[in-house]
């Protein structure tokens, strides 16, 4: 009984100590996996997700407290990149990639308040004081915060006409009769 | 030398700790759906398994017989188990986060998988000497990692095929599995009669 | 002389004998032309005329801007009459920036510079008339001449090969001209070959051919341009097929032909180097195959760029019947219409209409791996797994698989016996990709802009802080100052 007792309790306490030992040299310092999904996130700081910024999402991402399909403007493919790195199963039929869209200044209704160019987190809009403003269609993510904060609604996301240079096929449709 | 060759190659082939003894089942289905990421936990419990048959051999003849409480068999080996995967998701999760983030859950599971318990229990059964335990507990695992990989790779292919709706899922990686275990029991040829 | 070996390849139902016993015929002049500013592969041209300008034939009306793009000029004299949207010669009936001239009936040529003897001009100059032309590959890839021929010369090719192959079942264009213009292509082979300096000159005619064989073979006796004839099969007209039956070398999977010595142009651009030459005439016509089993009299008609297809239907006699479907370029590699309102453009072979029984439209039935496609496939693809992939929303399994090297020739969906749309597939997992790509692009500017903004936000903060901690030092010392006074 005693030999029992004595050599389960030894052995524990050895191998305890190699694990101590271990958890020492191969500590991990901070989270390298927060670096690579801040990467792969748009990096607009646009707070669609609901956490502050993309830093935020991705440290809530790595933890597990939010799902891959949090970015409404990185649409399906920052989900399914998103689902890679973490290694997760990924319910991406839900995820929509919403029409692109851009915000588009109504001139005969802007008055110059400037409040459209101070949230714009990618510094796509132009203007100063009492000066009609406008957008720079390459810099612009949609994000909307310029919507929210147009006191006259001049400033409204508007669908992208789609171009030649961005048309594609669509995907085949099939009706196969014992298909998935 | 040819001995422990064939050794080597029975316990990886003809007796395949999967397909043909049933063990390890549960990351078997749980971790085939990607090649890669099926090699990595197949490695890892190829690491796993070599150690802790190597370790609960040591312990069973300086331990446990000579103290007389092979009683204790179990607990003992569970104990020596258990801190190999700790030491192994602490090596993992320093040198490939992704992987660590990949094998998840599973990775502190193999502590429970059958396999890594079950084999060294079988040495003990069949009163294996220490080099038999250790190839045979290598071979063993290395099989383990040879049909997690096929396996895997035949689920990436099913993915794209149109399989009946009534079959997807579960069910087709269930009828996968029976016919890949009929081929490895193509491998009892090997051994002659 | 010996062919090599080729992979893949399919045998389509010619139709060639629709049109290619009819001779080219001059299309009277359209009242009006609607020029697209974009009819070659790279940047569109930025345009230089106004509305109500009036311009001659041959007058330059957009220039080429950036390094892949060419030169557009009026394929008539007359007047602007607009600069806007116009739809394009597409699938998706999408418009594009078009300049649209009215005609004034005289098709006046402007005063162009020609030389005494093209021979005599250096390589350079000849490579910078061609550009001057703005043309483009006629064979169907429009890419810009005078860039080929630049990098043709840097990269040292010895060998030129012309294309001659035009394997699409109907179009016989190339062949027409040929058969009627052998000498004049013969000269522009000889022009292009003295602008790269290649060695070797081989043009290569598909043996279905045998007339514009004998007449190009004719016209290049005692020169140094060999005309060979290369085994009738689809797609023969692939440059690097081309390429691989005359040469044997095989282009590198990420290389372009200039990277094995190869520089490879069609027996059209050949005709327009030599017109660009040596009369210094732009390319602002070319040959178009008007054929179908829904056109009343199919024929080869020498069009403006500009004309509408529904004026080139309408010359050829109209529909003898409905058309089934509408058809710009060859019918494998082509793009459907959904309206004849469109322009011809450089790159156009032809325009078919095409009865309900030319087409043939079935319904797509499950994958049953017969490989059929496999041993098609001419760049040797797997697609029935890459279309497996691209179906199960997996693109990226798909490049692993080779999509980027598919040339979306359409002999896989030729084969198929399940019906399945697989270059349908290629094309549209392509355009997927080239979005994520530029989605990509989009994306890295956005973080460089936040992260410049909020770069910017505290530097302005901490100038503030510094400007605040230096008014306060100052005023701390005026005090100081002002207190030690009235001490």
């Amino acid at each position: 009984m005693i030999t029992a007792i004595a050599s389960l309790t030894i052995l524990g306490a050895i191998l305890g100590l190699i694990l101590g030992v271990a958890a020492r040299v191969f500590r991990v310092e901070g989270n390298a996996l927060v670096a690579e999904l801040t990467d792969i996130l748009p990096g607009s700081q646009c707070g669609q997700c609901g956490f502050p910024g993309c830093s935020g999402a991705a440290q809530a991402l790595a933890e597990g407290h939010a799902p891959v399909t949090l970015c409404p403007p990185g649409g399906r493919a920052v989900a399914l990149a998103l689902a890679a790195k973490l290694g997760v199963e990924a319910d991406v039929s839900g995820v929509q990639d919403a029409r692109p869209m851009i915000a588009e200044v109504r001139e005969e209704l802007c008055i110059g308040c400037t409040r459209c160019f101070k949230v714009c987190p990618t510094d796509a809009i132009m203007g100063a004081a009492q000066q009609i403003h406008s957008v720079f269609r390459e810099a612009c993510t949609a994000c909307g915060k310029c919507e929210a904060v147009c006191p006259t609604e001049s400033i409204t996301l508007q669908p992208v006409q789609l171009t030649l240079h961005a048309w594609y096929w669509h995907k085949p449709v099939t009706q196969t009769t014992i298909a998935a | 030398m040819s001995e422990y060759l064939l050794l080597l190659l029975s316990t990886a082939l003809v007796n395949n700790v999967v397909l043909v003894k049933f063990l390890g089942l549960c990351p078997f289905m749980g971790i085939s759906k990607k090649m890669d990421t099926a090699l990595s936990m197949g490695l890892a419990t190829t690491f796993v398994i070599t150690f802790t048959t190597a370790g609960s051999w040591l312990l069973e003849h300086w331990l446990l017989i000579p103290l007389g409480i092979e009683y204790l068999r179990i607990l003992t080996y569970i104990l020596v188990i258990a801190a190999v995967v700790q030491f192994t998701e602490m090596v993992i999760r320093k040198v490939s986060p992704p992987l660590y983030q990949v094998l998840g859950i599973y990775l502190p599971l193999i502590t429970t998988n059958c396999a890594v318990l079950g084999l060294p229990l079988l040495n003990v059964q069949e009163k294996s000497g220490f080099a038999v335990s250790l190839i045979g507990g290598f071979g063993s695992s290395v099989g383990f990692t040879l049909v997690l990989v096929l396996f895997a790779g035949m689920r990436e292919r099913i993915a794209l095929a149109s399989v009946p709706p009534a079959f997807s899922g579960a069910p087709i990686a269930f009828i996968t599995a029976g016919i890949l275990a009929l081929a490895f029991m193509g491998f009892a040829g090997l051994v002659p009669h | 002389m010996k062919l090599f070996k080729l992979r893949g390849g399919v045998h389509p139902q010619g139709w060639k004998e629709l049109a290619s016993e009819r001779e080219i015929r001059i299309l009277p002049l359209p009242e009006r032309l609607f020029v697209p500013l974009q009819q070659h592969v790279g940047a569109p041209a930025q345009p230089l005329v106004r509305v109500g300008e009036h311009v001659l034939k041959g007058q330059l009306i957009a220039a080429s801007q950036g390094f892949i793009s060419a030169a557009v000029h009026s394929p008539t004299s007359g007047r602007i009459s607009a600069i806007g949207d116009y739809a394009a010669a597409h699938p998706s009936g999408l418009t594009a920036p078009t300049v649209t001239i009215a005609s004034d009936g005289d098709d006046r040529w402007l005063d162009t510079d020609v030389p005494a003897d093209p021979f005599l001009l250096t390589p350079e100059d000849i490579a910078a008339r061609v550009g001057k032309a703005g043309i483009v590959g006629l064979g169907g890839a429009t890419f810009p001449s005078a860039v080929k021929l630049n990098l043709s010369r840097k990269n040292n090719v010895h060998t030129l090969i012309i294309n001659g192959g035009e394997c699409e079942p109907y179009i016989t264009c190339d062949d027409r001209l040929m058969r009627e213009h052998a000498s004049n292509i013969i000269e522009g082979v000889r022009l292009i070959r003295h602008a790269v300096g290649a060695v070797n000159v081989m043009v290569g005619i598909e043996e279905n051919k045998p007339a514009a064989l004998f007449a190009m073979q004719t016209a290049a006796a005692g020169t140094e341009v060999k005309v060979i004839a290369v085994p009738a099969m689809y797609p023969m007209g692939w440059d690097k097929q081309m390429i691989r039956a005359l040469t044997g070398r095989e282009v590198p999977a990420d290389g372009r032909s200039a990277d094995i010595g190869v520089l490879v142009h069609n027996v059209a651009t050949a005709f327009a180097v030599r017109d660009a030459v040596r009369f210094g005439r732009p390319l602002v016509s070319r040959l178009v195959t008007v054929s179908g089993g829904a056109v009343a009299e199919p024929g080869n008609l020498m069009v403006p760029v500009g004309t509408l297809v529904e004026t080139l239907f309408g010359y050829c006699g109209g529909f003898s019947s409905k058309p089934a479907r509408l058809v710009l370029g060859g019918p494998m590699m082509g793009m459907e219409l959904s309206t004849i309102n469109v322009p011809v453009v450089k790159g156009t072979s032809g325009v078919l209409a095409l009865t309900k029984g030319e087409i043939g439209r079935e319904q797509a039935s499950p994958c049953i791996r017969c490989s059929s496609c496999i041993r098609a496939c001419p760049v040797g693809l797997l697609p029935l797994q890459m279309a497996a992939h691209i179906r199960a929303g997996d693109s990226a399994g798909a490049v692993s698989q080779g999509l980027k090297d598919c040339i979306a020739c359409g002999c896989c969906s030729f084969v198929c016996p399940s019906h399945i749309p697989l270059v349908h597939y290629f094309n549209f997992a392509k355009g997927e990709l080239m979005e994520q790509e530029r989605g990509k692009l989009k994306q890295e500017a956005t973080k460089k802009l936040a992260d410049e903004r909020i770069a910017r936000i505290q530097r302005i903060e901490q100038e503030r802080q510094a400007a605040a901690a230096k008014r306060k030092a100052a005023r701390e010392a005026r005090e100081l100052a002002a207190k030690a006074g009235t001490v």
